[in-house]
């Protein structure tokens, strides 16, 4: 009788172990605290990159309507995958877009908005990447819908695809 | 006696910089052991090499630099990426299973061990 409980107990932990490491699997790997939604991000200030004169982040967002900061770097292949989404969502009167020029040469970054063309209203420089780290990036591109409050109302780690496209237009028609 | 006048002057000038410039990178490494690369395999900000992790250390330095203690940066990165930056979370309602599960296992296994040597 004992013998069996233990038996019991065993194969209860073995499936309890096994359920949980096969859900892992299928979780997305990127983490992303849900605290940080919902919560207002760092203001900072930062040299723009055609006019290297120091901007707040605060003096650059419009009120209502929504603020994309989109980071970005030349040497960044996936950056040119989405650049075309970006020049759709600057054709949206409720969407203003924000570069955050991540880890660059201001030289290959311009080179970058001549070939490609310019979605930002403005482009602020990072180079140390301190900034990025500082609203709580993890590399680039990543992509963040803030409200007029500085509110962070989502965050797109990695390339924006057709569908994450989608849900910001979604986001800036409400 | 003149170049050794210059020796004096530029030792005295250089040592106390170069005392907290160690002082500030011991302090980087210690704390950039203590945090997980978010964006690499197994390895902490310390050992990476990653875009992510020499940023963090920039960073370190920075809040350094502005006369933030060791756990405030801690404490900052954690607001910033949840607990997983940290090597040892924190115990709370979130992390209490991993915390008590290990004590659970160990002495569930010592009761084992202990019938089967010294009851049977």
């Amino acid at each position: 009788m004992k013998k069996n409980i233990y038996y019991f107990v065993l194969i209860l932990i073995t499936v309890f172990v096994f359920t949980l490491l096969y859900k892992a699997i299928f979780q997305n790997n990127s983490y992303i605290p849900s605290s940080k939604i919902n919560k207002k991000i760092n203001g900072f200030s930062a040299s723009t990159l055609f006019l290297d004169n120091k901007i707040n982040i605060k003096d650059l967002i419009p009120k209502k309507k929504i603020t994309i900061i989109n980071i970005w770097a030349s040497w960044c292949a996936p950056c040119r995958n989405e650049h075309e989404y970006l020049m759709k969502l600057k054709e949206h009167p409720n969407i203003v877009l924000i570069g955050l020029n991540y880890k660059d040469k201001p030289s290959k970054a311009k080179l970058f908005i001549n070939d490609f063309g310019n979605p930002f209203s403005t482009i602020l420089k990072d180079p140390k990447g301190i900034i990025s780290i500082e609203i709580g990036a993890y590399g680039v591109p990543e992509t963040y819908i803030l409200d007029d409050n500085l509110i962070l109302k989502k965050k797109f780690i990695g390339e924006l695809t057709f569908k994450n496209f989608e849900e910001i237009i979604e986001m800036a028609n409400r | 006696m003149k170049l050794k006048k210059y020796l004096i002057i530029i030792l005295i000038f250089s040592f106390p910089n170069n005392l907290l410039a160690n002082v500030n990178s011991l302090l980087i490494d210690k704390i950039s052991k203590n945090l997980r690369c978010l964006i690499c395999q197994g390895q902490s900000v310390y050992d990476s090499q990653s875009d992510f992790a020499n940023s963090v250390k920039f960073l370190i330095n920075k809040k350094i630099e502005e006369g933030n203690s060791e756990e405030e940066i801690y404490e900052y990165l954690i607001l910033k990426y949840g607990e997983w930056i940290v090597y040892d979370p924190e115990i709370n309602k979130k992390t209490l299973f991993l915390w008590i599960f290990p004590v659970v296992l160990f002495v569930f296994g010592g009761l084992l061990i202990f019938r089967k040597v010294f009851i049977n």
